[in-house]
């Protein structure tokens, strides 16, 4: 089955993070000198500006932020998925990302849940990291 | 304290819409020239009195449009001195304004034009479907989130949550802009329009409903800048800029450092409002990128009108609207005047009517000093321009 959404376009800094993903691991730099995580990858750490970066397996927990519910489809291909939930969440070990937060009942989703990764296969190359409710 | 050389706004122009839509057939740099003439005209001044060149848009990107300056240079036929095509959003303009200030204090420039233009209407080239999945972008558009009203709504489940804020907090603001709106007769929506309206409007991305967002409009507008002493024998009421500020923070609204604070607004009113050496009570009309209804709750907050949290209770009971206490986006704004992708053009050009007084049915009496206000991206760029009427000492 082909997929028709939007693919991340994958760099030097994000290959690693991308390739955990795909094995079913929540992988982000971790600071050698500051010993803070961030995200998205950088080269460069964005707390102290250093370059000791690592990739480190994060838990996966987090809790929500923020959200919004997609009541229209960003772009074709999402049609079918909507209502859908995007949410920022806070990762236990610090940093914010976006991802989706899959669930029948998106009127469930409130700032604060706690929720933990799932990886959901998009193509052979890309797997995401996607939320649940816990 | 009276310098020579201290910045002042001698001329501007827009062009005319209907229905959202250019009146006049032209190509984008055309309704970029168009209006460039007419607003050089006004103060009596040409296009060979131009040495400052300052432009932003979403026009021939990719291609032309990313040597912005040097592909408008080139359209209108001159050979300007200084350039600038900063491109930080929507609020672009007010940086513009600020980048002119200093060139013409430098020396650097006699006769600064700052101009826009978009024919998004006309072209339908409004997408929600977000950025190119590169780099940064690479995070976010795989996901969906609607661009850029997404990244807005979570803003404001944010200050909900946190100061109990609500969606009849967020229509009073779309309410007041369409009053606004009925009285300026160049405004593109001026039907009736209630709080239950907007409540009651499409859900887009929660909790944002349509009537929360701005319009969708073509537009093109200029403003001219020089100094003080060669506004003296130009034909048009000079306004003097004598307060700036910019910053950013974020692309990304995952790197946003506070969804439910515009800390890069703060830092942009508290220098343009230091320099200035204005006061909130000081200012007679304000100009406030109204994207969506939250960006301008936010902005107040950010920008000192009332603390943080209190936005809600500021813009209630009719506070904000013709005849309200606090003069507030008084052309009907980006949610009802117009929106052709980077409205903070026309905040300058708003701002600059009301202080000559040239605003008709919705002038505000006796408006000396404006505070402007723009927003870009998804809350990501701040900058503020104080104006005041006439040459200042
Ligand atoms: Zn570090």
């Amino acid at each position: 089955m082909s997929y028709d959404n939007p693919l991340p376009v994958i760099d030097q800094d994000s290959a690693p993070y991308w390739e955990a993903a795909r094995q079913g691991r929540l992988d982000i730099p971790l600071c050698a000198d500051c010993g803070k995580h961030h995200f998205y990858p950088r080269t460069v750490c964005p707390h102290c500006f250093s370059d000791k970066l690592s990739f480190d397996t994060v838990s996966g927990r987090g809790t929500v932020h923020s959200f919004t519910i997609s009541r229209r489809p960003a772009g074709p291909g999402f049609a079918d998925e909507v209502p859908y939930v995007v949410a920022l969440i806070d990762l236990q070990e610090g940093p914010r990302m976006m991802s989706r937060i899959e669930t029948d009942d998106v009127e469930s989703v409130q700032i604060g849940s706690s929720v933990e990764v799932i990886f959901v296969r998009a193509t052979d190359e890309v797997t995401f990291p996607y939320f649940k409710l816990t | 304290m009276k310098n020579g050389r201290d910045p002042v706004i001698v001329g501007l122009a827009d062009s005319a819409l209907e229905g959202g839509r250019f009146v006049k057939q032209a190509s984008v740099l055309g309704h970029c020239a168009l209006v460039a003439n007419e607003a050089l005209k006004e103060a009596g001044l040409s296009m060979k009195d131009v040495d400052g060149l300052l432009t932003a848009g979403m026009w021939g990107v990719p291609g032309p449009g990313q040597l912005n300056t040097v592909t408008l240079g080139e359209y209108l036929g001159i050979m300007p001195m200084f350039v600038d095509g900063t491109n930080i959003g929507g609020s672009a303009f007010e940086a513009h304004v600020a980048h002119a200030a200093m060139a013409l204090r430098e020396g650097y420039c006699e006769v600064a034009l700052i101009v826009y233009g978009s024919d998004q209407k006309s072209l339908r080239s409004r997408t929600l479907g977000g950025r190119p999945s590169v780099l940064n972008m690479q995070h976010e558009t795989p996901y969906g989130m609607l661009t850029p009203v997404g990244g807005y709504a979570m803003a404001a489940r944010r200050h909900m949550h946190e100061y109990g804020t609500k969606s009849e907090h967020l229509a009073e603001i779309a309410v007041a802009a369409r009053k606004w709106a009925q009285l300026n007769p160049a405004a593109t929506r001026q039907d009736d329009m209630s709080i239950d309206d907007v409540m009651d409007s499409m859900m887009i991305s929660d909790p944002l409903h349509l009537l929360d967002c701005c319009l969708v409009t073509d537009g093109a507008g200029a403003i001219v800048m020089t100094t003080a002493e060669r506004a003296k024998d130009l034909k048009t009421t000079p306004v003097s800029v004598k307060g700036y500020g910019e910053s950013h923070s974020h692309w990304a609204i995952s790197e946003m450092p506070d969804l439910a604070h515009l800390l890069p607004a703060a830092k942009a009113a508290k220098r343009a409002m230091e320099m200035a050496g204005v006061k909130h009570s000081d200012i007679d009309v304000t100009q406030i990128y109204d994207s969506f209804t939250i960006t301008v709750l936010l902005s107040l907050e950010a920008l000192g009108f009332c603390k943080p949290g209190e936005g809600g209770a500021f813009v209630s009971d009719g506070r904000i609207a013709p005849g309200g206490e606090f003069a507030l986006n008084t052309s009907g704004g980006g949610l009802s005047a117009l929106h052709p992708g980077m409205f903070g053009m026309f905040l300058l050009i708003e701002a600059t009517r009301q202080l000559r007084g040239d605003c008709g049915a919705r002038q505000v009496k006796g408006a000396e000093t404006a505070l402007v206000h723009g927003t870009g991206g998804t809350l990501s760029s701040g900058a503020t321009v104080i104006l005041q009427k006439g040459l200042q000492a």
